[in-house]
């Protein structure tokens, strides 16, 4: 199957999936005890009008599964409603996706790009110091818990002055030229990013280095070394490549905890991202928006797993897309 | 019991393993000092005084002012406001000392819930405060309040791992056995909540909880939500397995002797997923504990007045708070604490249960 009719299969494979996921979501607030409306009725610059149109559109009177088709139909054309701050939804969510997704895709690069020697170099010198040394490291980034490590980060931020505290822009960065952007932008994603990476990065390196130790005692292995290969032969072309194939299947599941993690770091550094909106939301009760943010989230986290299986269908061409 | 100290053996083994002999000895002393929470704690979980707000730690003093030994003594604070920089400042009072007491008497608590007593292992005389480490913003002792928030951030994730890992096994078995449309639905159902983000979902959930709930009831469903969070994705992982197992002859041996489909799934093969299980319920719990502290920290977890190391951590959100109390970052350290001890148990555990895996050794 070449991979543009895979893709199709897939992305149709999602839609029950995904209706599934809308289902449960729209269960989970309607247990909610909250009048959806009750925020929406408190904010004095919504009109009584614009009130009238949402409980119509959202048809708080009728049962609950004509409620969910009024939602679901209304969605399909892209009507999410209105947030609590009269905003619409979808104007809201489309501000905060490219925040997350540059957050969690720098993560993702630079984890990548230093676990992955780091796992190599720890499995070809399995036992010496530095793979101990490396060892503990990582169990130390395993166990930090985000917030804390976030709350640590920004306490030496606020103490040197040296990162900014909070957003990702500086004020008057309309005025900017292109590579102060740049530079504004790094310099205000520096410290989440270290958050995030510090605590995705030991997964990823013991990973490396077990699929590495692994690959390395394969027999095509010690064969290549018994035909009398170069050493950095054997290691980078054969026994590399095998070894970031369990890797690249990961990195769905990294995104996945990625959304996930980033949503408390976000929150600590008052990060303008997708997992701050929702809590926000969450914490006002904004269902609309609550809603919405969970089927974004949904949506993300399962093309995260299509690209996924799709570079490892690049990757390695054992696979067959079926 | 003596078999489990024999050679081979699974605690034998861990016990020989360094790192998670630091992390079972350390998770030892933290559920003692949870046990003993009572016993320990100075002042109860609830005692304020609000004219010590943020008071730093304690100092506690061995040698007096002419040098000697002395009897551990500290001093009181005396909180004063300081009109240059708007804040209240604290400063040692230097005219009474305040000597510790040990095994003395102090407020009425039930010595393992069980027997009423009035015995505290270390208290100090009256009018004095003794704050290990400094006060919260009510005034309430930290150290006490350590160990009560102890007391349900180190339990949380056991009772939820209790409650989603029998639901996943069931779940996952009855899937791989049946197969076809039961097992094709009850999959697709698990990963519409595997395709949810899981702290997405966690705070969704957390916050339709009612307000007006007793403490007992909100920790009861919060842990029902943080099971819930967790079953899908070992479920999965559960169905695999018994996918491959239940084509094997003891299977087929018990359907050829008329047992029912649950009795099968049940006694014969469930168990030839236990040392999965084991492995992944040891290496899950530290992300049960960082669930929960990250909901509590958020205010969306365990609430006022009740202690959580979480919600503990919610006064340092403020920097103000962090720059000038850094004692208020004890209860991540301790989070962090507990979560790497686990993580060293777990990773034993699962080097000696799952040879082939190599991510430690």
């Amino acid at each position: 199957m070449s991979i543009p009719v895979y893709i199709l299969k897939r992305i149709l494979q999602t839609l029950p999936l995904l209706f599934l996921v809308s289902v449960m979501s729209f269960l989970i607030i309607k247990l909610s005890p909250v009048d959806p409306l009750a925020e929406l009725k408190l904010n004095p610059s919504i009109s009584p009008q614009t009130l009238q149109a949402e409980k119509v559109r959202l048809g708080l009177n009728l049962p609950i599964y004509k409620q969910y088709w009024k939602w679901l139909s209304s969605a399909t054309k892209g009507d999410l409603g209105i947030s609590t701050s009269g905003e619409k939804v979808s104007d809201r969510l489309m501000e905060r996706i490219p925040n997350t997704l540059l957050l969690t895709i720098i993560t993702i690069v630079i984890t990548w790009i230093v676990a992955v020697p780091l796992g190599i170099f720890a499995a070809l010198h399995w036992r010496s110091t530095t793979d101990r040394i490396l060892t503990v490291i990582s169990s130390l980034g395993m166990a930090i818990p985000s917030f804390f490590f976030a709350l640590l980060l920004l306490i030496f931020a606020v103490k040197t002055g040296w990162f900014p505290v909070g957003g990702l822009t500086s004020v008057g960065f309309e005025k900017f030229n292109i590579f102060q952007k740049f530079l504004d932008m790094a310099h205000h994603l520096f410290l989440p990013v270290l958050v995030l990476t510090t605590i995705s990065l030991a997964g990823l390196q013991r990973q490396m280095r077990g699929n590495m130790l692994d690959i390395l005692e394969a027999d095509y292995i010690k064969m290549a070394r018994a035909k009398g290969l170069p050493e950095n032969m054997v290691i980078y072309k054969h026994a590399l490549r095998n070894a970031i194939n369990p890797m690249v299947t990961m990195l769905g599941f990294e995104f996945a905890s990625l959304l996930s993690g980033a949503a408390l770091t976000e929150f600590v550094f008052q990060y303008p991202g997708l997992g701050r909106l929702i809590l926000e939301a969450v914490l006002k009760l904004d269902i609309n928006l609550v809603m919405a943010s969970l089927m974004i989230g949904a949506i993300m986290l399962i093309l995260g797993n299509l690209i996924a299986d799709i570079l490892l269908k690049l990757v390695d061409p054992r696979i067959t897309l079926d | 019991m003596k078999d489990y100290f024999k050679k081979n053996t699974l605690i034998s083994h861990l016990l020989r393993d360094k790192f998670a002999l630091v992390g079972m000895i350390v998770l030892l002393i933290l559920y003692l000092g949870i046990t003993f929470a009572s016993f320990i704690a100075p002042y109860s979980k609830d005692f304020s005084d609000r004219h010590l707000s943020y008071a730093p730690p304690s100092k506690i003093f061995m040698i007096d002012q002419q040098g000697h030994f002395s009897w551990p003594y500290t001093y009181n604070y005396i909180r004063k406001f300081n009109p240059d920089t708007f804040s209240m400042d604290y400063r040692i009072d230097r005219s009474n000392k305040y000597y510790l007491r040990f095994f003395s008497e102090g407020f009425k608590y039930k010595f393992l819930g069980i027997v009423p007593t009035k015995i505290h292992l270390i208290t100090v005389e009256k009018t004095g405060r003794l704050f290990f480490l400094g006060s919260d913003i009510n005034g309430r002792d930290n150290f006490s309040r350590l160990l009560y928030g102890g007391q349900i951030s180190l339990t949380i994730g056991f009772l939820a791992l209790f409650i989603s890992f029998p639901i996943g096994l069931i779940y996952g078995g009855i899937a791989g056995y049946f197969g076809g449309k039961i097992d094709n639905i009850m999959m697709r159902i698990a990963e519409a909540i595997m395709s949810i983000p899981s702290f997405y979902l966690l705070i969704s959930l957390a916050a339709i909880l009612p307000a007006n709930m007793t403490s007992s009831q909100r920790f009861t469903l919060i842990t029902v939500i943080l099971a819930f969070i967790g079953w899908a994705g070992f479920s999965r992982v559960i169905r695999g397995m018994v996918l491959s197992i239940k084509n094997q002859e003891f299977v087929e041996a018990s359907k050829a002797l008329g047992s029912n489909s649950l009795r099968i799934i049940v006694k014969h093969i469930l168990p030839q997923t236990a040392s999965y299980v084991i492995v992944a319920m040891t290496l899950s719990v530290p992300g049960y504990i960082l669930a929960e502290s990250g909901l509590s920290f958020l205010g969306l977890g365990i609430q006022q007045p009740d202690a959580s190391w979480g919600n503990m951590l919610k006064e340092a959100q403020e920097y103000v708070n962090i720059i000038n109390r850094p004692w208020l970052l004890v209860p991540g350290l301790l989070i962090f604490i507990a979560v790497l001890s686990f993580n060293l148990v777990g990773d034993a555990v699962r080097d000696i249960l799952d040879p082939k895996s190599k991510i430690r050794e």
